[in-house]
């Protein structure tokens, strides 16, 4: 078990990269604590897959440093780092049993055979696969063996760091939830550092104790769940993660005020002084409610998706979502919209940029 | 209440047609002769299942089969390993892909009998490039036209320099279709240069090498052109497989019966040979 700490990290698959767009990742500085459980969010292509090879030495990072508490592990080979990793479609040895399966990587580190058996066994429990330990891996069902190339990651008691690329992509939708609560409950018993990578925010966010939300090469926040929901520090984030996601709304700054649509909107703080290209206001739909008064606006779209309904409105011509548990409006009325102001935000150039008013 | 459409029988007629016509037909015509005694004058005098059991009974035939059988195991043991010690050591991306593949492709591309004339010449002692070096620069005796022993390494290098390619090329195809995400598993796991190759690779590879190791037995087995070509079946008659023995029976003797019986027994063989390596290669598969 260790902290890990990536330093002035960047890559490029390039051999010769010269602007920022040839990097995949453009400039970490990251630690991971020791037994945290981390999601690495954010879309295809983001470089999320491309950060976790490097962090399990499949990759060489073009510049800067991976330490694992002090020592620099940079260029070690994956089987020196002791790491485990698992990856989107269940890599299994077919023509091994399950028991050899799960037995192969302390075999390979000549761990002797009673310690084999007990570790296999135990880990054997904790995945609910004892009654399959004697049949060919061949010919399990695909969540079956995602299960045991997870076994394989968590058989040894000397990992530094259990990595997860978008593990889940393969399995059937029942079966995820189930998967993910086990991913969950063996956190808490190995308390092992867990990475896990996905595009999906219900599995990141149920998952991990921080997130880690990446956009274009670059760490865009680092918080909880209930942070990145709460106060995003980037329209990307607002955006990302929600469903619907944030509403980002074109604004115009003057006098220490945000005007939208012509009206004055009440923020939950002051803005921050600067300058920049573009001024956004930020709100959940969570935290926009039909009212008797505020902004006018017409219903263009009600979509019931279970518990509440989504209202989508457009005031002037701008798009507002906004969720409501009472009974919809209907298409084509006229309403009014309020924004709570503690949770309305102003976002310069796509970075906030009110100050918190610690709420 | 029967609503089956016959009708598709109709569309397989033709194939059945062109099936009866170029092999059913001319098989039972030599299941006719394996049965009968000739003398020309399509005069036919019944005699039962006595070529076949003179066939089985014979000596020559034994050591033609048993020279057949140590051909095709010696190339096999050649061929096989060494197809896939090539296809392993082949770039998997990159510019040199498909010059590798089009050089390995290349001695298939050559008719079988072309093969034969070139290695003929190759080898001859005084003029061809092989047996000229052989003899006077590094002064080893080499005459395969004398010497059983450089007939057979002669006409065994020559199959493997005509066909270790498709073990290769099949091996190949084999190979890359293993996603990278498997070896990387492998390298975090810690397994060995060997372990992967035993647990990733042959695993991986075992169907395609099914069909190459099916196919190079049934090709080998049957082998005719290049060995005739190079040898003739000799010196005496230490590289005469079966079929040029066949061919020498049938053609040079005129013995159609014994001949008949003979291919017959041939093709019995290829087929048991065969049909129990592929049911015992796929035993697992179809449980």
């Amino acid at each position: 078990m260790a902290k890990i700490t990536l330093s002035n990290l960047r890559h490029s698959y390039y051999p010769n990269p010269s602007k920022p767009d040839d990097y995949a990742l453009k400039h970490l500085d990251l630690s991971w604590e020791d037994g945290g459980a981390y999601a690495l969010l954010g879309p295809s292509g983001c470089g999320k897959s491309t950060l976790l090879n490097i962090i399990s030495g499949l990759l060489v990072p073009s510049e800067g440093k991976i330490l694992f508490d002090d020592k620099d592990v940079t260029h070690l080979k994956p089987a020196e780092r002791n790491i485990a990793q698992v990856f989107q479609f269940p890599v299994i040895y077919d023509t091994m049993t399950v028991f050899d399966n799960l037995a192969f990587p302390l075999r390979n580190r000549q761990v002797d055979e009673a310690t084999v058996k007990s570790r296999v066994e135990a880990i054997a429990d904790m995945l609910e696969v004892t009654d399959m330990l004697g049949t060919k891996a061949a010919g399990l069902s695909p969540d079956n063996k995602q299960k045991i190339s997870m076994g394989r990651g968590l058989v040894r008691d000397d990992i530094n760091v259990v990595m997860f690329d978008e593990p889940l992509t393969v399995i059937d939708p029942h079966l995820k939830w189930k998967l993910r609560s086990k991913l969950k409950e063996l956190h808490q018993e190995l308390k092992a550092t867990m990475i896990y990578v996905t595009h999906d925010q219900t599995e990141a966010l149920t998952f991990a104790d921080q997130v880690v939300v990446m956009q274009e090469g670059e760490v865009v926040q680092i918080g909880t769940p209930v942070e990145l929901f709460e106060r995003p520090t980037h329209t990307f984030v607002g955006h990302f993660i929600g469903s619907p996601g944030m509403n980002i709304l074109p604004c115009e700054v003057s006098g220490g005020k945000a005007m939208f649509n012509g009206q004055s909107i009440t923020l939950e703080g002051e803005i921050e002084a600067g300058e920049g290209k573009s001024n956004e206001i930020g709100i959940r739909p969570e935290h926009v409610t039909i009212a008797d008064n505020g902004l006018e606006a017409v219903v263009s779209k009600v979509s019931d998706v279970g518990r509440h309904n989504v209202v989508e409105a457009m005031v002037g011509g701008t798009k507002v979502a906004s969720i409501t548990e009472e009974s919809a409006p209907n298409p084509g009325e006229s309403i009014h919209l309020q924004f709570d102001p503690a949770k309305t935000r102003l976002y310069r150039d796509g970075w906030i940029a009110t100050k918190s008013t610690g709420a | 209440m029967k609503t089956e459409n016959q009708k598709a029988w109709f569309f397989v007629l033709p194939v059945l047609l062109l099936v009866a016509f170029n092999a059913l037909i001319p098989m039972m015509t030599v299941v006719n002769y394996s049965v009968q005694e000739t003398f020309g004058d399509n005069l036919f005098f019944w005699q039962g299942l006595d070529w076949f059991q003179q066939i089985l009974n014979s000596e020559r035939f034994h050591n033609a089969l048993g020279r057949q059988f140590l051909f095709t195991g010696l190339i096999l043991a050649i061929e096989i390993p060494l197809g896939i010690a090539i296809a392993l050591a082949m770039p998997r991306k990159g510019f040199w892909v498909p010059v590798c593949l089009v050089t390995m492709a290349l001695p298939m591309l050559i008719p079988w009998n072309v093969v034969g004339a070139m290695w003929n010449i190759f080898t001859l002692p005084d003029i061809g490039l092989l047996g000229y070096f052989m003899n006077h620069t590094l002064g080893i005796d080499y005459n395969m036209t004398q010497d059983p022993f450089a007939a057979w390494v002669t006409i065994i290098v020559m199959d493997v320099w005509h066909w270790t390619s498709l073990v290769v090329l099949l091996s190949y195809a084999g190979l890359v279709s293993i996603p990278d995400a498997f070896y990387q598993a492998a390298e975090v796991d810690g397994a060995s240069r060997w372990s992967i190759f035993r647990y990733i690779q042959l695993p991986k590879m075992k169907q395609v090498l099914t069909i190459a190791i099916l196919l190079r037995f049934m090709d080998s087995f049957n082998i005719y052109t290049e060995p005739f070509t190079l040898t003739g079946g000799g010196p005496g008659n230490s590289t005469t497989l079966l079929s040029i023995d066949l061919v020498k029976i049938a053609l040079g003797q005129f013995d159609l019966g014994p001949a008949a019986a003979m291919s017959l027994i041939y093709f019995a063989i290829t087929l048991l040979v065969s049909w129990l390596f592929y049911t015992l290669m796929n035993r697992d598969v179809q449980k």
